[in-house]
Formats: C-alpha cells, structure tokens, sequence
C-alpha cells in the first residue's frame, strides 16, 4: 500500500514537473504581453532593459492606467478614453472636487451597476496620479525617463518604482478592472517582473 | 447583519451584504426622500453623506458601511443645510422636485467646505447632480443666496 502511494506520488511529481517545464517553455507570452523570460538573450544589457521597458508600455500606455495619469486634464474613463464623466478637474489632492471626491462615487472596490450591466471602477487607493507623473501625450522614451525622474516621480528610487509597480494595488486593478472594461494586457505578476527585471538592468530607456 | 448609524439612530440592517445602501433605505427603512435616478452612479439623485461626504447610495452596498454614521435627506441639518432650504424655497428652486434630495445634500456639503463658493466651485461640485428639469441656474442662485444668509 505504501509502495503504491509512493509510486503514485512520484507519478504526480513527475507529471508536476513536466507542467512546469511545458508551462515554462509557453510562458514566454501571457495575455499579450512577454514576460521577462522572453528578453532573457537580449545582449547587451542595456539593449535588454530598454526592450524590457518597451514591453512594460504596453500595459503603461493602455487606457486602465493612461486614465489617470492625465497631464493637464482631470481623469479619462473607458477603453475610448474618453472625459471623465461627470466632469472633474484635476484638483490639487488629485482627489476630486469638494462635494465630489473620488470617494463620492469611487469605493474601494468595482461595485455593480443597479439595473444594468457595468460597474463603477474602484480601489482603496482610488485618485489621479500626480501632475508630474501624467503621461497622456508622451512618448514612451519621455515616459521612461519620468519614471526615472526622482523629481517628477515622487522622490522613488528604481527599486521603490518597481515596488510600486508590483505592490501597489491599484497598479494591480489595471488587470481586475471590473465588468466593461479590458484589462491590461499580460498579469500583474508578469509585469511586476518585467518591471524587476528592467530595474535590476540598470532601468535602461528605449531610444 | 450591518450595523450603523442612520439619521442619529443605531440600525442593524438584516439584508444581505451586497445590497445597495439605497435600496436597505427605501424599502427597509422607508426613508424614501433618496431617489433612485439612474443606477450607475451618474445623475446624484441618490447621494447621501456618510461619515461626513456625500456618497451615491445606488452603488455602495452596505457591508462597506459596518460602522458608518449615515444622514439622509430627511434628517440633514445645520447652519448650511438650514440656508439651503430657505433658499431652495425662496426663489422656487424645484420643478418636478424629484433630484432636489440630492442637489441640496451636494450644496450643504459644498458650503461646508467653501462657505462663499464662485460659480466655478458650484459648477464642478454639482456636476454629478443631473437635474432633466435644467434648474441649474437657480440652484447655482440659490447655493450663493444661501452663502449670503451665512454670513449674517
């Protein structure tokens, strides 16, 4: 009886082993985006940090995080990116108007629409990026280089950026964005390594 | 089971955990000054204060509320809720009345926070608060005749 547990143990081990070698081998791309797997032969490093950033703008440049990082605007809403409705300036907290702050529809989770399909998107940390940080209308070299910026950045070293990028849970809504919108691309894991990954290169910016 | 504190009062509401702080309200509690406008967190007709800040009701369930001190239309008071109403009145602010809960929990809240507010604070603070019988002009009126009555 033993023997044949064991047996079967080693059975499954095996079998767990070779998922894992399958699911490394196909992990190269998930949900779109490349993991950090994928730039592994990128030589030199700098070359491979850059392609690494490029890779992360992907899901920095997509509508779940582009929405509020305005940069003279207040928030966009939606996949079309369209004004934030109702309207609402960026204010000096970043967090909405008196009477109507983010808190006033936002909570801290998506919550469902009543009586039709949809929500209204939400997280504990939900409010506009800083002014500094806004990204609309910027290249992804002028990205890079204010995520590097420890004057626009809000004072972050690298390491605290990726921390941020990869702890932050509002980083991570972008791929728990609720019912009617798309998620980034990729998963959150995937691009808190990409993210790792570009810092541990030396954070290089594409060209 | 959500306990909280409505209009002054402990309740423990006996519903279930994702249903809308407007329905447990209305139906449960029958404090139907709170509209339900359009659902979606749009039109502000179902804005209460809680914990101080005014909130859509229609999507906030109540077991994000555990603890929170809850004041509807129907019990909202003080020097800035006071002037609302007597401004609201004196120069006939409604038509078919049915947002006006609403825009007058957001203009008590503006005018606790900016008591001589421009047109500017009035437009964006009351953005949220859709009125399809286009009072705004009168309400932005009566939000600075109200300023005026508090500063006497």
């Amino acid at each position: 009886m033993n023997f044949i547990k064991r047996a079967a143990a080693l059975t499954v081990a095996a079998l767990l082993a070779q998922f894992t070698a399958d699911g490394t081998a196909a992990a190269q791309e998930v949900n779109g985006l490349k993991t950090a797997e994928a730039f592994e032969g990128i030589a030199p490093e700098e070359a491979r940090s850059a392609a690494i950033f490029g890779e992360m703008a992907k899901v920095i440049t997509h509508p779940r995080c582009m929405n509020c990082h305005p940069v003279n605007s207040g928030p966009l809403q939606g996949d079309e990116r369209k004004p934030h409705s109702p309207p609402v300036p960026r204010t000096e907290d970043n967090f909405g108007v008196v009477a109507m702050r983010c808190t006033t529809c936002h909570g801290e989770e998506n919550r469902p629409f009543l009586g039709e399909s949809g929500s209204v998107p939400g997280n504990g940390h939900w409010q506009l990026a800083p002014a500094s940080m806004g990204w609309v209308g910027m290249t992804v070299p002028e990205i890079c280089a204010q995520l590097k910026d420890p004057e626009r950045n809000g004072g972050r070293t690298m390491a605290e950026v990726a921390h941020h990028m990869g702890h932050d849970s509002l980083v991570g809504w972008a791929w728990t964005p609720g019912e009617g919108r798309t998620p980034a691309p990729g998963t959150w894991e995937a691009f808190a390594e990409l993210a790792e990954n570009w810092v541990e290169t030396g954070a290089a910016c594409p060209g | 089971m959500t306990d909280l504190t409505i209009n002054g009062k402990d309740v423990t509401l006996d519903v279930p955990g994702d249903t809308p702080l407007l329905w447990a309200l209305r139906d449960d509690l029958r404090l139907t000054g709170t509209k339900f406008g359009c659902g979606i967190a749009q039109c502000g007709a179902c804005t209460v204060m809680v914990d101080g800040m005014p909130v859509r009701s229609c999507v906030t369930p109540v077991e994000a509320l555990e603890g929170s001190d809850i004041i509807t239309i129907e019990a909202l008071e003080g020097p800035e809720a006071d002037a609302v109403r007597k401004a609201w009145v004196d120069i006939d602010v409604p038509q078919c009345g049915y947002c006006q809960s609403g825009q007058i929990i957001a203009a008590a809240a503006l005018l606790t926070e900016i008591p001589n507010p421009t047109d500017e604070d009035i437009d964006f603070a009351m953005a949220g608060n859709a009125c399809r019988c286009a009072t705004y002009v009168r309400i932005r009126k009566a939000i600075h005749n109200a300023a005026k009555m508090l500063e006497t």
